[in-house]
């Protein structure tokens, strides 16, 4: 029976294998050729791995690391996504630099394979869905359980989950590299690969929504609901932004199902509901339980939490027009897209006022623990940015601002300081309770890092404040007899300093992720740093970190 | 399940639930916060009440306002336009060559001509208008011009381009390949020859008699160039493609010849004259000559 089963798995990658196999030679393109050998390496291995073990169950679960019994979390895709987080924040913030510095010295344009056009969207989609996205979901499998009380359910989707959004990762990472694009901002990769996403993405909400069924807490916890507000509406918009027809099925370019301004819209309505449900939403609900967590406090305000949650996520979903003002997009949707985002300006900052109270009873910490100083950061930027972005929505100002680098500057001021730092913080919680350490090796290096990635904000977003208000003004300068005064080349020259100084703050940041990377390597070695204490951390008894399993018949009524 | 508590360092009870160590306060959301949101909410009424905001069956509420992006961009443009309008008239009647004798008029053209230069023209010759030697794009601030440099042609260069596929009045000429014309020795010589031109080389009497026979036609006997053909210059320093001795060698043998874009049609005429009084002023600009043997030319005898 059992041979049977390994024989026919053997067979299906087996036949995975050759229609990659053939695909790549028949493409009609090298990017698409490129994918399917990525696919085929992928199915040759897992064919060799099906076929090479006897005990087909236990290999798997040796490999994959199955769960026994109900009576733990299932912390291994955890790990991993911790580890891959870690991986993919360093590649991302490396691509960063990159072309930061290919924006000040136009020499480091590489042809064609690192061109600023192609290493662009790697850096973005590195950033926000692979370092982004693998905290997300590990995150989500982690807190899920725990708020639960329930183990993960089907432990086999959730791995297919993480390593079949690692594989998206690679194929959408080197199809920029290789061209491979279907020029949609935040939504480069190619059909194939978006139909790819969609599977893995529907699998995850399988797996979310499972662990939330069989939760044995009576309610489900603040964070979930943000959890499950971004699977659900980022399925949403990935496919209808992506609904486009293929030109072949053995070659990569398709066109959108949308044209003209229809497709404008579509593209904006899914790029600025990335930046609401990716980057803020799931972000959020990483807040509502690390920050309690760490601080030992309970959350601010519930009544709070419901508001904010649900003017939140009406919202948003408004606001993507503004980024289409004054284009060919009619005035009423320009007027609805300006509108609803200064609404959204205190729904937004709910989320950062019951983050920061929570703290009410242990502002102290602040000074001593270096992980609650970098949520405390984390959250301040985040408010910051949730201003910015109404003020930058109202069409006056957008009229200065749109196409300039302060787009760049509001963007970085969320993505480094909310995004990046929450994670970081999250990621300093996690690794010593998911490899069983007393704490993170060194306490110190998590100030650093702290200090680093503040000042290396500081200097991004400044001088991306000052050079997008120097090229929205020379843009827009007139002289006396009343024509254009700069050439467009003369304003890029005028950015020169400014785009260096931004290329030292993202070093800054890198460096501040480099240690980060060396801090979470030495504790998983099970190494502790000598060093003078810093703040205490919250207690943690494992024996306790484990679900409540109801025995599986009711007791007999007495 | 419900455990309510006093929570003690804020005084403030909790909701009574409990997930994983976390507990819920009941505070009651700021009063501030709320206050801004209900006024946020309140002015978004007003201002689709204002402007055009929602999409009924066949087009949009308009607001009460009556304002359109378009209209309004229509009514900025027309605030400049007018400003402009005595400039644009007094520029569309004037003949060219006469345009430096009204100062005023011509200093208005200059500022015209620089604004639409840094627009249409600074992608190639550079937005300080030095061209480029290596990519070939000539060079607008000496008094080299290819095609001649008085107002009226560099106007007609601006209207009918340079080697524009498709218009018929483009100035257009072809040096021909020399791949396989010369042997080496030959070669040598005659590079030496268009050096010693400028003074870059010591005279070469073989490479002198080669340059007679092949090149003179074109490029005159003592290498000054044709404006007719449009064939530089070459007993000076300036270089079009460069004066190396492998740039000379590179370009007898397989010669580029620039393109100019026509801008007739894409510009207005009087754009494009301003667009010539303003390279005209660089530093190159010729005093225009009446051609005796054209006399289709009519001189404008108003002012």
């Amino acid at each position: 029976m059992q041979a049977e089963a390994a024989l026919g798995r053997v067979g299906l990658w087996f036949g995975v294998l050759i229609i990659s196999l053939i695909l790549a030679a028949t493409a009609r393109d090298t990017g698409f050729a490129a994918h399917a050998t990525i696919i085929a390496i992928v199915a040759f291995v897992l064919m060799w791995m099906s076929a090479a073990r006897f005990d087909p169950m236990k290999k798997a679960q040796g490999f994959f690391r199955m769960p026994e019994g109900l009576s733990r979390y299932d912390d291994d895709p955890v790990r991993w996504g911790v580890l891959a987080t870690m991986f993919w924040a360093i590649v991302g913030l490396l691509a960063g630099v990159f072309i930061a510095s290919q924006l000040a010295f136009p020499q480091l344009n590489f042809q064609p394979y690192f061109n600023f056009g192609r290493v662009r969207p790697l850096h973005t989609s590195a950033v926000i869905f692979a370092f982004g996205g693998n905290i997300l979901i590990a995150s989500s499998f982690y807190v899920v359980q725990r708020t639960c009380r329930a183990q993960l359910a089907f432990p086999s989707l959730a791995r297919f989950v993480f390593w079949g959004y690692q594989l998206f990762i690679v194929l959408a990472a080197s199809g920029y590299l290789f061209g491979v694009t279907q020029s949609r901002e935040y939504a480069e990769p190619e059909w194939y690969v978006d139909l790819w996403l969609t599977i893995v993405w529907v699998a995850y909400l399988i797996v979310f929504v499972g662990t939330l069924a069989r939760r044995t807490e009576p309610h489900i916890y603040v964070a979930n609901w943000f959890y499950l507000s971004f699977i659900i509406t980022i399925a949403m918009l990935h496919i209808i932004n992506n609904l486009a027809v293929p030109v072949a099925l053995n070659g990569s370019l398709s066109f959108s199902a949308f044209a003209g301004v229809q497709d404008a819209l579509t593209q904006w309505w899914y790029g600025h509901n990335a930046v609401a449900f990716f980057l803020t939403v799931p972000f959020l609900a990483m807040m509502y339980y690390f920050v309690p967590k760490q601080a030992e406090r309970p959350v601010y305000s519930y009544r709070l939490s419901i508001i904010h949650f649900w003017s939140l996520i009406f919202l948003y979903i408004w606001a993507g027009p503004h980024h289409l003002h004054y284009t060919a997009l009619p005035d009423w949707a320009q007027t609805l897209g300006m509108v609803f985002s200064v609404i959204l300006w205190m729904p937004s900052w709910g989320g950062m006022i019951n983050g920061l109270m929570t703290l009410n009873g242990a502002w102290d910490k602040v000074r001593a623990d270096p992980i609650i100083r970098m949520m405390v950061m984390a959250l301040a930027f985040y408010g910051m940015a949730t201003f910015e972005g109404p003020m930058l929505s109202i069409k006056a100002v957008n009229s200065l601002s749109h196409y300039t680098d302060w787009t760049i500057g509001h963007v970085h001021s969320g993505a480094l300081g909310w995004n990046g730092l929450i994670s970081f913080a999250a990621v300093y919680f996690l690794v010593p309770r998911l490899w069983g350490r007393e704490r993170m090796y060194s306490l110190r290096m998590i100030n650093w890092h702290f200090w680093l990635a503040t000042l290396g904000i500081v200097f991004y977003a400044a001088s991306m404040w000052v050079a997008g208000i120097t090229q929205g003004l020379m843009w827009r300068e007139y002289g006396l007899d009343g024509y254009l005064v700069n050439s467009f080349a003369e304003t890029v020259a005028a950015l020169h300093e400014l785009y260096i100084i931004r290329a030292v703050g993202g070093v800054m940041y890198l460096s501040g992720a480099l240690i980060m990377g060396y801090n979470v390597w030495m504790t998983i070695a099970g190494k502790l740093r000598e060093e003078a204490p810093m703040g205490a951390m919250p207690d943690y008894d494992p024996d306790k970190d484990r679900p409540i399993v109801r025995p599986a018949t009711p007791e007999p009524a007495e | 399940m419900i455990n309510k508590r006093i929570d003690g360092p804020t005084g403030t009870e909790t909701v009574g639930h409990e997930w994983d160590g976390i507990e819920e306060l009941d505070t009651p959301m700021p009063r501030w916060w709320l206050w801004t949101l209900y006024l946020t909410i309140v002015w978004g009424v007003v201002y689709v009440i204002l402007y055009p905001a929602w999409p009924l069956i066949d087009k949009a509420t308009e607001g009460v306002l009556g304002w359109s992006s378009r209209g309004e961009l229509a009514e900025e443009m027309s605030v400049v336009d007018q400003a402009r309008v005595t400039v644009r008239e007094e520029l569309s009647r004037i003949p060219i060559e006469r345009l430096p004798e009204n100062s005023g008029l011509f200093a208005q053209a200059v500022a015209g001509g620089r604004s639409a230069f840094q627009v249409h023209c600074s992608q190639c010759h550079g937005s300080g208008a030095a061209g480029s030697q290596t990519l070939g794009y000539p060079n607008l601030n000496d008094d080299d011009w290819l095609w001649g440099g008085d107002l009226k042609a560099i106007e007609y260069t601006l209207v009918n381009g340079i080697r524009a596929p498709g218009v018929e009045d483009t100035r257009a000429s072809v040096m021909p390949p020399f791949e396989g014309a010369f042997d080496a020795a030959q070669l040598d010589a005659l590079v030496d020859h268009v050096l010693s031109l400028g003074g870059k080389e010591t005279r070469n009497p073989a490479g002198a008699q080669t340059f007679q026979d092949n090149c003179s036609a074109c490029h005159g006997p003592v290498g000054e160039g044709n404006r007719e053909l449009g064939a530089p210059r070459l007993n000076d320093a300036i270089w079009l493609y460069g004066g190396s001795r492998e740039q000379v060698r590179e370009q007898i043998l397989n010669p580029k010849m620039g393109r100019m874009p026509h801008w007739s049609g894409r510009l207005d005429p009087v754009t494009i004259k301003m667009l010539s009084a303003y390279v005209w002023s660089l530093g190159g600009g010729e005093e225009f000559v009446e051609v005796a043997e054209d006399p289709a030319v009519e001189v404008d005898e108003e002012p």
